[in-house]
């Protein structure tokens, strides 16, 4: 076996990411939705229509935004699903604490 | 027999070996990453609290230049897009494409952060700092800490410039360059949580 023949690891991470990663007009259609989406939430946040929807709608945008990001660019979508529930486990448990505190600080004394 | 031949030639090229074809390095990073979610939940979490509580403008609704942030946001968007970039073309082996994507994403990071200590330095002449009030803290504590991931990635990227340049990252060894973009990236989505529930969420 030469030294640089890749089996497992690194050597073949890189071999098989070679294979597996998305194309250049991949990446830039990716990078385009990303903008218009950011132009879309700026446009929610500045047209008073939307004022009745806007946190859902911005809430919405903002998670699309971050699945593209981390599924694409990241290459979660491509690379093994143990690191998608790793990364999962970390973003679920942030977003309980922030939601729990919102709820416990802004909503709940609404009702008190 | 022959099995146990490979194995052994191959625990002795390749000590990082894993049964899951991931990297060390890259999974390692990957609980890194799922740690940070926690860190910046903590820091967001501490913003959504205080949110609406301060006693004392100015108040972010007299602050914030939405058009400036989102300019900001799109740089830093578009920067993420660069890292992909540099990846892809050092799995293709084109160094000096890679070396060129490196540095655009040095320079859109050097311009959101320009254009974000402006931003901090018209805050504080309205009178807003770190200490002036329950906003000021956690809003300097959480978009400071960002900015210094982006001060930080800033500098990885110019390290993996220079290894690139001096042939030291191969397409073998392209998971040095993927994990400082997992970093990046992992910065950028940071950015997008928090433009939305600190800028743009009233």
């Amino acid at each position: 076996m030469s030294q640089t023949t890749p089996v497992t690891g690194s050597g073949s991470d890189a071999a098989g990411h070679a294979e597996k990663q998305g194309s250049v007009a991949l990446y830039i259609w990716i990078g385009a939705i990303l903008a218009v989406l950011t132009f879309v939430e700026v446009a929610v946040y500045l047209i008073d229509a939307f004022e009745a929807v806007e946190v859902p709608i911005l809430i919405i945008l903002s998670t699309v935004k971050l699945f593209l990001v981390v599924m694409y660019f990241m290459h979660l979508k491509m690379d093994h699903r143990a690191l998608t529930w790793l990364f999962l486990s970390g973003v679920v448990l942030a977003v309980f604490m922030v939601s729990a505190l919102v709820v416990l600080y802004h909503v709940l004394p609404r009702f008190a | 027999m022959a099995q146990a031949v490979a194995a052994s030639a191959h625990d002795a090229h390749d000590p990082h070996a894993t049964n899951t074809g991931v990297s060390n390095f890259k999974l390692g990073f990957w609980v890194f990453l799922a740690s940070e979610c926690l860190f910046f939940g903590t820091l967001i979490s501490t913003y959504m609290v205080y949110k609406g509580s301060a006693l004392e403008g100015p108040y972010p609704a007299e602050l914030f230049d939405i058009i400036k942030t989102t300019i900001s946001t799109t740089v830093l968007l578009f920067s993420s897009l660069a890292m992909v970039l540099a990846l892809h073309y050092v799995h293709e082996a084109r160094k000096n494409l890679a070396i060129l994507w490196l540095f655009a994403v040095i320079a859109m990071g050097g311009t959101f952060l320009v254009m974000e200590y402006f931003s901090y330095i018209k805050y504080i002449g309205y009178g807003l700092t770190i200490g002036s009030s329950t906003f000021g803290s956690s809003y300097f504590v959480l978009t400071g800490t960002h900015k210094a991931h982006v001060a930080v990635g800033m500098i990885w990227m110019a390290i993996l410039a220079w290894r690139l340049h001096k042939g030291k990252i191969p397409p073998s060894k392209s998971d040095q360059v993927e994990v400082a973009g997992l970093y990046w990236h992992f910065v950028d989505i940071i950015w997008i949580v928090i433009f939305t529930l600190v800028y743009l969420i009233p």
